[in-house]
């Protein structure tokens, strides 16, 4: 399996951004709703060459939520762009009856997700999205890695009927996903095979879960790399058969490890092949201010912290 | 289009079916059903273009009608079963386990008529608007009807749909909001005055209209048709209808205590004695 290389750095937003500008020259049906954030949401290309299928709602996100349910009525497919913590917990009513419920083909997408979100502080630093919304019954829940993957990601929704909550975020991160990987949502990604730990990593972990992996190689310890991009549904056969290998697991997530992947993952483990397994995430804490490279050292979400981890799950094999 | 004599018969076979449903079922809302009435048979036999069968989630070239208020599911459940969307029959199942007609209105049983779920309030408007949006991008000339409670605009969502739609001129829009003056804790006047609902709405940009007695099936008709040709010239429309919780009941009218509550055996005599069968008990 060839090493993944950077191919450059940009932001995750950056790539839906692309991939709403291309659904919009090639799926009329496609729709995009945003409450006043167009510019952080890269939605401006996609609104300047579509007017009249962008709507700009202004500060009012139930609204949004509210009016995206009512446009997939006649057979349109919205997309909704605010700051995750406005997608979800400031949302969660609306979304619950008026589209899971109610069975709604409505893109829920939302940046400035987790704690890399930065110097804006822990009001706006959602860490707990992931939980609220994989507890929804139908609902999928995508976290991309990098811009190629958003990007391919917000193709590949657009063609998914039914409710969808895509998270990315507001830094600039390695991009390392090859451009032409497509997108299958409900498939995790290998993306480096080892017979020693397999580490689950989604978002902006999974390039600090390779760093870690060339870390933990210099120690003598052959690590699994598997991108979770897709929360839910989750490939628990993917799971359940690396660590049939492996025995032993690290998860790693920008999200409280209650109600993330960490726990989606000890789930099915636990349930059907009960092995050790570690995880790192955030720790039943709210955010702070800060460049998002402090926080994330600040806060243990770096290739360091899954070096350590894994060492630690591999110990109680 | 359904002549008035026959619609008030339609209208008193409707309020003993919500008796029949709330009282089968021990439960359910009675009050603001058999208060608005008038309003559904209206728009469902005489003003909505619609189509009951085959059901169209999508209703294109067809008037739409969303139920904010989703407790008034009886009455709704009534409707779309005497104006051909489902079975009578059904109407027994209300509330029943397995059944399509759940508490509240819901799409996740697939009942026909129904468009989304209701019933945690202040939805339905913001709902409501997205469809009229939808029908401005496909070419439906159609209109997009939406019933909310009085004491459901004070939930903030309701004025953020008032504001966009009012702003961004939504035209094919008729909102109509049932002003019993009550709900559950007591008069909307004890509970959270409501101030001049109408004056609240042009404030936004509404174009608004007072339906005095909503429980008129004549003066009801002719509001909302006021209503309907106002739509196409830049404005939504509101329609602020008076109406009597417990209409046609003489006990459960004049006060809250029958916002959901469901009568006993002796009730539900007492009351259907005051409205004589029309069309037929299911």
């Amino acid at each position: 399996m060839p090493k993944l290389q950077i191919i450059d750095k940009k932001d995750t937003r950056s790539g839906f951004g692309a991939g709403l500008s291309e659904l919009g020259k090639n799926k009329p049906e496609v729709v995009a709703l945003c409450a006043d954030l167009t510019g952080s949401l890269k939605m401006d290309a996609f609104a300047s060459a579509h007017p009249e299928r962008f709507f700009q709602i202004g500060i009012a996100e139930a609204n949004m939520m509210g009016i995206a349910a009512g446009l997939t009525i006649g057979g349109k497919i919205p997309f909704t762009g605010t700051f995750a913590n406005f997608s979800t917990g400031r949302v969660y009513d609306q979304i619950r009856q008026s589209i899971a419920y109610s069975h709604k083909n409505v893109k829920i997408c939302a940046s400035h997700a987790g704690i890399t979100l930065g110097e804006d502080g822990a009001t706006h630093q959602i860490l707990e999205d992931i939980g609220l919304m994989k507890m929804l019954p139908g609902m999928t829940v995508i976290n991309t890695c990098d811009y190629n993957q958003t990007k391919a990601a917000t193709l590949a929704i657009a063609e998914h009927h039914g409710p969808v909550y895509l998270r990315f975020g507001r830094p600039v991160v390695p991009n390392f996903i090859p451009a032409d990987w497509k997108f299958e949502i409900g498939k995790a990604l290998k993306l480096r095979q080892g017979k020693d730990v397999s580490i689950f990593a989604t978002g902006h972990l999974v390039w600090e879960a390779l760093l870690a992996a060339d870390e933990l190689e210099k120690q003598g310890i052959d690590a699994e790399i598997i991108n979770i991009h897709t929360i839910k549904p989750l490939d628990k056969e993917a799971v359940i058969d690396s660590v049939r290998v492996t025995g032993c697991a690290v998860t790693a997530e920008e999200h409280q490890i209650n109600g993330g992947l960490g726990d989606s993952i000890a789930q099915t483990l636990c349930m059907q092949l009960p092995r050790p397994i570690e995880m790192v995430g955030i720790n039943d804490v709210f955010g702070e201010s800060g460049t998002p490279e402090a926080l994330m050292q600040k806060y243990g979400l770096n290739s360091q912290s899954i070096v350590e981890a894994a060492i630690r799950a591999l110990a109680r094999k | 289009m359904t002549e008035l004599h026959d619609l008030e018969n339609i209208c008193q076979q409707v309020r003993r079916d919500i008796l029949r449903m709330v009282h089968g079922a021990k439960s359910g809302h009675p009050g603001g059903s058999l208060g608005c009435t008038e309003f559904m048979v209206g728009l469902y036999f005489n003003l909505m273009n619609h189509q009951p069968q085959p059901f169209d989630m999508h209703g294109k070239g067809q008037d739409l009608f969303f139920l904010s208020n989703g407790h008034i599911s009886p009455l709704f459940y009534s409707v779309l079963a005497r104006s051909g969307y489902f079975n009578v029959e059904e109407l027994k199942t209300f509330r029943q386990i397995n059944s399509r007609l759940q508490g509240h209105p819901t799409t996740h049983e697939g009942l026909p008529g129904v468009r989304v779920a209701s019933g945690s309030l202040g939805q339905g408007l913001s709902v409501a608007l997205g469809a009229a949006l939808s029908k401005k991008l496909n070419g439906d000339p159609n209109l997009v009807y939406v019933l909310c409670g009085d004491g459901e605009i004070q939930e903030g969502q309701i004025w953020e749909a008032a504001m966009y739609a009012g702003a961004k001129g939504v035209d094919n829009l008729i909102a109509t909001i049932d002003h019993n003056g009550q709900q559950i804790d007591g008069s909307t006047e004890h509970v959270m005055p409501l101030g001049d609902i109408a004056s609240k709405f042009s404030a936004f940009g509404w174009q608004t209209h007072i339906l005095k007695n909503g429980n008129q099936i004549k003066d009801t008709l002719r509001v909302l048709g006021e209503a309907k040709q106002a739509c196409g010239k830049g404005r939504p429309q509101l329609v602020v209808m008076h109406t009597e919780m417990g209409m046609g009941v003489d006990f459960m009218m004049g006060t809250h205590k029958w916002h959901g509550v469901a009568p006993n055996d002796e009730q539900l005599q007492k009351a259907l004695n005051q409205i004589p069968e029309t069309l037929g008990d299911y």
